[in-house]
């Protein structure tokens, strides 16, 4: 296939840009978009929007032919068309950013803008019309990049800029970006939105789709809410609310707000000094870091995604060994101690990453709710393990944290995000621990699980336990921190009160301020 | 022999040995590339190896040996990519897999073909590929040290050594200066920037083992109808598997590839000259201890002399999009 295609000129007629009707597909037993109809008008800004799960990844996934709708019809300006594959949408002037990026990072951003529009069988013949072209996109657009970097080396920003690059190179009038903000500072998202109003103003149709309700209202023209595998509205942004949108996503009426008495502070339990940890290529990722949590305390550990909270954590937790510096629990020496030790101690910890580290997906329910404490005497005595002990302990969680279906002997996959997260948080926190390290709590949770989680850290932190929150969500780390540090380039930059302002922390975030 | 002597003396058998080595790293390069792990190269090796020397037994054409042995190994490859492709199945398995049918059935069709209990009859001087002496090599082989190096390591050699040398500016051509390589490349690492920038993941992976097939197919008939005369059973020894030792050692890079390959095809040519002599100060030493050192040495370089060899990042995993 050649590069740049050049579609004919479209008279601006009156069809919206996309229409889907009766979209419908089931992943085996999840029936992820159920008859599905959207209707996206040309030359506006369309937002979806949906907790997690409910199926706008796929269905925009559908659109660029990456997934099959197993029924259902796509038009295109009016036109009835078949997107068997990823071509036939580019063909069609679709491009679409992945929430999950899709790039090679061991290549140069000139190379993966080309890869699959290389314009002839040798790439030198391509190059330099690539090069030209990506000029000119940046220039009118505004999104400047070194084409000779390599992905890997660029911050996700960047990245995500890569992509959007590629889909203009391919020549896209219509952009779907799939919760392009994710991974950015809010400057970034900023940035991003200019962005897109600009190509809006040339004519060009872009689909956001988001869980963010702030985003829709800041953006779009238009918004479609999703839920459960349903469109279940679609509304001017200009006559909704965003409570209205709320509702609609999760079905009943939620507090977007936590609500929390003031802090009885004590004595420091979790103190940490001089911090310093590398990663596995032996880049310092956490630089020179000290800061104590006390009794009754939330603290929050606000910054964007990859300035060194994982490495952090990890340390705190015992499962990568800092390079220097010295943590303590509760007035003893941890820095060398295994997350088994830890556990003893009164250390719990809710990882960032349930799948790789907080569960074993192939597990049924009660394993995973006594993962790591097992040899507790409670479960069983020598080698063998009292299941019946076990299970009845786990039906036990089950109950109090409504995880469901209430089965403990269901694999663990087959549990939601939402609550396979709560699986983890009740195992960690029904220990009665001293100290809590949690890592983005609520990750891919749904609204109604998050309420609850939230909740639940709270009744921990008035209950006098120490709380260390790391998450890349602002929001979340405002509405739950009692004091806010921010780490930026593996270095805390600055603390400020739960009070401090989203744009005061984002400016600390991106490393402007301090 | 005087120490010069044996120099090029080993210099020569380390040329000839590392020929299969050098094929068969280069298939797995590309495979590997792809994303696709490759543990059947030794099996592919052995099945051209045998199908080269029955044909060109049969036919009398050693030309026609190898392409004879080049449709068997692709045929392989094939199999290969609808298992672990096609179907998503285990690489390793299916590797594994062709291994065990091509060291089985080997023996028993040569045994059922030929009844000599797995040889194929020798061949006649017309189905092999025989040493190419080169223009002037043997007025040079007076002229002191180049002459000897000249006439006894760079000429003599046949047709197909020359060809394994070329091949590897080729594939260095192929992977980084045409679409084919760069997509190729892309697909080891991310299938999914493959799939979604419009291009089949399916076809690309497919082609990247026929050209390992292809490749094979080489080394196969070099190991039959070129270093010998004909097939033995179980021929190939291990080679497909120190292939693989040298691509990682490589780091999956086509000129390196070619080191990896001279330094194992030395310490071979290397065990076979110790053979029965006394070590300086130590006697005698058993050869096994030499025979070893390839292996020794793999194990060694793999366990971090190398640094850390990042393998392509899609290797060995089915593309799905449907969890
Ligand atoms: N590739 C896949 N294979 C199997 N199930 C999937 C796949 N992608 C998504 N799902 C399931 O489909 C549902 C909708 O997912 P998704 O479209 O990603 O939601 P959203 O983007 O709104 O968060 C979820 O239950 C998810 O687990
Ligand atoms: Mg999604």
């Amino acid at each position: 296939m050649s590069g740049l295609r050049i579609r004919k000129g479209k008279a601006l007629s009156q069809h919206p840009a996309i229409e889907l009707i009766g979209i419908d597909k089931s992943f085996g037993a999840v029936h992820a978009n159920k008859n599905i109809n959207l209707s996206v008008a040309k030359g506006t800004i369309h937002g979806i929007i949906g907790e997690n799960g409910a199926g706008k990844s796929t269905l925009m996934s559908i659109l660029y032919g990456f997934y099959q709708a197993d029924r259902g019809e796509i038009r295109v300006d009016g036109q009835s068309v078949a997107i068997k594959d990823s071509q036939a949408a580019i063909g069609h002037g679709i491009g679409m950013v992945h929430q999950h990026f899709m790039l090679v990072e061991n290549f140069s951003v000139l190379e993966n803008i080309m890869l699959g529009a290389e314009g002839g069988q040798l790439l030198a013949k391509g190059r330099s019309g690539a090069r030209a072209e990506l000029k000119r996109l940046e220039d009118e657009y505004g999104l400047e990049v070194d084409p000779d970097a390599i992905i890997e080396d660029l911050p996700v920003g960047t990245q995500q800029r890569v992509e959007i690059l590629k889909a203009l190179y391919r020549g896209a009038d219509i952009l779907i970006l799939d919760e392009p903000t994710g991974v950015l500072t809010p400057a970034e998202a900023d940035h991003l939105f200019k962005v897109l109003k600009v190509l809006r103003d040339q004519g060009k149709t872009v689909i956001l789709i988001t869980h963010k309700l702030r985003e829709i209202m800041a953006i779009t023209d238009d918004v479609s809410v999703m839920r459960r595998g349903e469109m279940v509205a679609t509304r001017k942004t200009a006559e909704t609310t965003v409570e209205e949108l709320a509702e609609l996503m999760v079905g009943r009426r939620v507090l977007l707000r936590v609500e929390k008495g003031e802090p009885k502070v004590g004595k420091v339990l979790l103190s940490v000094r001089n911090l310093t940890v590398k990663d596995s290529r032996g880049v310092v990722m956490v630089d020179d870091v000290s800061f104590d949590v006390r009794e009754g305390e939330i603290v929050g550990i606000a910054g964007v995604a990859g300035n060194g909270q994982s490495e952090l954590l990890e340390a705190i937790a015992g499962i990568r060994k800092p390079a220097s510096g010295e943590i303590q629990l509760d007035g003893k020496p941890i820095a060398d101690a295994d997350p088994a030790r830890l556990r003893e101690l009164g250390l719990a910890h809710i990882p960032e990453d349930r799948h790789h580290m907080g569960l074993v997906l192939k597990f049924e329910e009660y394993e995973n709710a006594v993962l790591g404490y097992h040899r507790d005497k409670r479960y069983g005595s020598g080698a063998l393990l009292d299941l019946n002990a076990i299970r009845a302990d786990a039906a036990e969680k089950i109950e109090k944290y409504d995880i469901r279906p209430p089965n403990p002997r269901l694999k663990t996959a087959n549990f939601s995000g939402g609550n396979q997260q709560k699986i983890v948080v009740a195992r960690e926190i029904e220990r009665d621990p001293k100290a809590l390290i949690i890592g983005q709590p609520t990750r891919g949770v749904d609204i109604g699980a998050i309420e609850f989680i939230h909740r639940r850290i709270v009744e921990m932190r008035d209950a006098g336990k120490a709380i260390l929150l790391v998450s890349v969500e602002l929001d979340e780390i405002r509405s739950l921190s009692d004091r806010i540090l921010v780490m930026f380039a593996g270095k805390v930059v600055g603390e400020k009160g739960a009070d401090a302002s989203e744009q005061t922390l984002g400016l600390m975030m991106a490393g402007i301020a301090a | 022999m005087d120490l010069f002597d044996i120099i090029v003396s080993i210099l020569g058998s380390t040329i000839r040995l590392s020929i299969p080595l050098l094929f068969t790293a280069l298939a797995g390069l590309f495979t590997e590339r792809a994303g696709v792990f490759d543990i059947g190269l030794e099996g592919k090796m052995l099945a051209a190896a045998f199908a080269s020397a029955c044909v060109a037994y049969v036919t009398g054409n050693a030309w026609l040996g190898l392409l004879g042995g080049i449709g068997v190994s692709i045929l392989f490859s094939l199999i290969h990519g609808f298992a672990s492709i096609t179907n998503r199945g285990n690489q390793i398995v299916s590797g594994v897999a062709l291994n065990f049918i091509a060291a089985g059935l080997t023996i028993v069709l040569g045994q059922a073909w030929f009844g000599q209990g797995g040889r194929t009859p020798q061949l006649p001087a017309s189905g092999r590929f025989s040493p190419i002496i080169l223009p002037g090599a043997d007025a040079m082989r007076d002229v002191p040290v180049i002459g000897p190096i000249y006439a006894n390591v760079i000429s003599g050699n046949n047709i197909l050594t020359y060809l394994a040398f070329l091949a590897v500016p080729l594939s260095w051509w192929v992977l980084y200066r045409t679409r084919f390589g760069l997509r190729l490349r892309a697909v080891g690492e991310n299938p999914g920037a493959v799939d979604t920038a419009g291009i089949s993941v399916t076809w690309l992976r497919y082609r990247a083992v026929i050209v390992a097939g292809f490749l094979c197919g080489f080394s196969g008939a070099y190991l039959s109808i070129a270093q010998s005369a004909a097939f033995i059973k179980d021929m190939s020894a291990g080679k497909g598997y120190i292939a693989l030792a040298a691509l990682i050692f490589a780091k999956w890079k086509p000129v390196p590839v070619m080191f990896a390959c001279l330094l194992f095809g030395f310490l071979d040519a290397f065990a076979n000259f110790m053979q029965g002599k006394a070590v300086p100060g130590i006697g005698e030493v058993p050869v096994q201890i030499f025979q070893a050192l390839p292996y020794i040495l793999t194990c060694v370089l793999l366990a971090g002399f190398i640094g850390i060899a990042h393998p392509p990042k899609a290797g060995g995993v089915p593309y799905t999009k449907e969890r």
